[in-house]
């Protein structure tokens, strides 16, 4: 249409001035604009990035703190208005009382017993990025502890808050598929600028290293080295370790982008033009060919998280990747791996519900990214 | 077309070596050499090793010697099909995996038929009837068959399947045939069983093929022949599958390349949670209990059957795209 238009057109509109004048990013920040699924994935993903920043606020209680008698209480539901009508948020009070047939501990609310939420509460101490000691919480209880009182998801068979652990192992989640794709892009820009730029045969090289990469089944691969690593390894020591075993296969499509863009823009007339000018090979790199093919990366690294997430979930869910005491959303769903846990403690299961939220949020930005990067198509 | 071939094959036999060299080094990761292991095992059964047999054992296996050379012993008893010895079970490799492994390709192809045949017609719809309410529908279950992981898929399902139909989904045979031998009723009772699994698994990878399908029939659709083919009043549906679909179809059959080696890996995992025989939750297993021959064999051969599956999808590629077969590459 916009063709038709402008050829039509008997002088240049003020809208396709602009068009002329912006740059690469400007022209695709408003291409992506127009994408609404992508736009909504994109503030979906920084909410939840925002939410793994501040994980520890938005925790209730301490994601580690057991007990027995708080085994497996079912999520709980908050009263959002008291009896004479007032919006006063709050949770009945819980009592525990064992069932003497089956012996389990079967959790009754207590109508009377009213607890009112309340913002910015104090609660457990804690380290706002690792350095601002902290105690305040997004929400806690106007009496009593949050520990006796508040289970938003419920509590699991060791009687741990699922939700305050839910978004501690956001962020473990989401920062090791940052970290990974970080590890990988340097990998696949570096192997794949080479492979484009110098092509013969170390091109030939690098793009066979990759096809025998991907015709290898991750998943066994991964957890054969998974499982080499020492048992008295600390929590950071696998972390770390099971991030660089990820990104050492997740690199090949990067790799492979880059090249296709090295190879595409070596042929284009701009990148002729800048050699004969006199431009040096690392100005014609990074002023003329990053710029225009930023996009395409930025797209393709969206593209590659929701894979690491996955991987690094289902490592740690066969109890290959991170283990407890660490948080992550595999290790939380290791605990419904089994139709017995599952059938006691159904919201076990709702861990699943921000993974795949992620995941699809990561696709569908990354999707919309990828049309966009090509302003001109 | 011989130098294709001929490339392929080089291309598949420097994929196996690669894929024996990580088996090999995956064996060699644990601390302390075989040895070592199976003496521990051997011990913490009751019976005891003298120095001398050890020694002798060191010396089968190579163990005194470098790496290079225990890598050359290693492979060349590989080669003629010896494994060596599974620690946890005391028996050879090849009888512990017993019919694990074929299990698992049958599951693995029954994924991959089933992607097919799910992807080719919802793609061919999809293209056809571009931004209906149907395509909208049919892009976003792929995408949720593409976002969720597939153990997760997998529990989901076995619990609404406990919850709704009081049903235990796991497995891949009934009780009564778990332990017979091969009969028709055991294989009509695979059959049965088999839909579940190769239904989860297939849905991972639907979605990327429906897109590809849809891409590229919409790219044929558009192009002049099919408005020709329309005014001399073709029937429509022979406008469309006659031509543009066969030619979108090439790409389509490359995709085995990855959809393969993907199929494989989700197969272990999903192995798992339903509990099906195939050699995902003996390489589990054999990993935890540090089994290393054991888990490099199932590395190994999983990794050769996917190369071998690959190398029969880039044939029939060539088959089928006549462009490979005259050395053209576009």
């Amino acid at each position: 249409m916009s063709e038709l238009a402008r050829a039509d057109a008997p002088f240049v509109t003020a809208a396709e001035e602009r068009v002329a004048a912006a740059t690469q990013l400007q022209l695709t920040w408003w291409r992506f604009r127009k994408h609404r699924i992508a736009v909504v994935s994109g503030i979906v993903v920084i909410l939840f990035y925002l939410l793994a920043l501040f994980a520890d606020f938005f925790a209730i209680t301490q994601p580690h703190s057991t007990d027995a008698a708080r085994s497996y209480i079912p999520p709980q539901s908050i009263h959002w208005f008291d009896p004479d009508g007032s919006f006063k948020p709050h949770v009945y009070a819980l009592k525990g009382r064992r069932d003497m047939r089956t012996f389990k501990l079967i959790y009754a609310p207590d109508p009377t017993d009213r607890r009112y939420l309340v913002p910015f509460a104090k609660g457990y101490s804690y380290e706002l990025f690792g350095f601002i000691p902290m105690d305040r919480h997004l929400i806690g209880l106007d009496r009593g502890v949050p520990e006796d009182a508040l289970f938003l998801l419920g509590t699991d068979q060791l009687g741990r808050d699922v939700w305050s652990r839910l978004m501690l192992a956001t962020r473990t989640s989401l920062t090791i598929g940052l970290i990974g794709v970080g590890l990988s892009l340097f990998l696949g820009i570096l192997l794949g600028g080479i492979s484009g730029l110098y092509g013969g045969v170390i091109d030939t090289a690098i793009q066979r290293v990759i096809e025998i990469l991907r015709s290898i089944p991750t998943i066994p691969l991964w957890m054969g080295l998974a499982a080499a690593l020492p048992n008295d390894w600390s929590v950071t020591q696998v972390y770390i370790a099971i991030t660089v075993i990820i990104s050492l296969i997740g690199w090949t499509e990067l790799a492979r982008v880059v090249r296709g863009r090295f190879l595409a823009l070596r042929e284009e007339d701009f990148i002729t033009a800048a050699e004969l000018a006199g431009a040096s090979q690392l100005r014609i790199i990074f002023r003329h060919m990053v710029p225009s093919f930023l996009s395409h990366i930025i797209a393709a690294v969206s593209l590659a998280l929701p894979a690491m997430i996955i991987s690094e979930t289902t490592l740690s869910f066969l109890g290959l990747g991170l283990r407890p005491p660490a948080i992550s959303w595999g290790v939380l769903l290791q605990d419904a791996q089994n139709l017995q846990a599952i059938a006691i403690a159904p919201w076990l299961l709702l861990v699943a519900v921000p993974v795949v939220i992620v995941i699809l949020a990561f696709n569908f930005l990354g999707d919309g990214l990828r049309d966009a990067a090509d302003p001109y198509g | 077309m011989l130098t294709y071939t001929l490339q392929r094959f080089g291309l598949a036999l420097l994929t196996i070596w690669a894929i024996s060299v990580i088996s090999f080094v995956i064996i060699q990761l644990p601390p302390g050499d075989f040895v070592d292991a199976y003496i521990a095992s051997l011990s913490a059964s009751g019976s005891m090793v003298r120095q001398e047999e050890a020694q002798a054992l060191r010396q089968l296996y190579g163990l005194d010697q470098p790496i290079w050379v225990q890598y050359w012993k290693w492979a060349s008893r590989v080669a003629q099909g010896d494994f060596g010895t599974s620690m946890e079970w005391g028996r050879p490799v090849t009888e512990v995996l017993g019919d694990r492994l074929w299990l698992t390709v049958v599951v693995s192809l029954a994924a991959i038929f089933l992607t097919w045949g799910i992807a080719l017609p919802i793609g061919i719809y999809s293209a056809v009837r571009q931004y209906s309410a149907a395509d909208y529908a049919f892009t976003f279950v792929g995408f949720i068959g593409l976002a969720v992981p597939n153990f997760l898929l997998a529990l989901i399902i076995m619990y609404f399947g406990f919850v709704l139909f009081d049903l235990n989904v796991g497995g891949l045979f009934s009780s009564e045939y778990q332990l017979a031998p091969w009969s028709w009723g055991k294989v009509k009772d695979l059959m049965a069983h088999l839909p579940l699994p190769a239904l989860i698994l297939a849905l991972a990878g639907t979605a990327q093929l429906i897109r590809i399908m849809r891409a590229n029939l919409l790219d044929e659709l558009r192009r002049p022949y099919v408005a020709t083919a329309r005014a001399r009043g073709l029937a429509e549906w022979r406008v469309i599958v006659k031509y543009p679909v066969r030619a979108a179809l090439n790409p389509f059959a490359s995709t085995i390349g990855y959809l393969l080696p993907f199929v494989v890996s989700g197969s272990i995992v999903v192995s798992l949670v339903l509990s099906l025989p195939t050699v995902g939750p003996l390489l589990l297993r054999a990993l935890v209990a540090q089994d290393m021959f054991l888990a490099g064999t199932i590395v190994l051969l999983l990794g050769v059957l996917t190369v071998i599956g690959t190398f029969i999808s880039d044939l029939i590629l060539m088959w089928i795209d006549p462009r490979i077969r005259a050395g053209i590459h576009g």
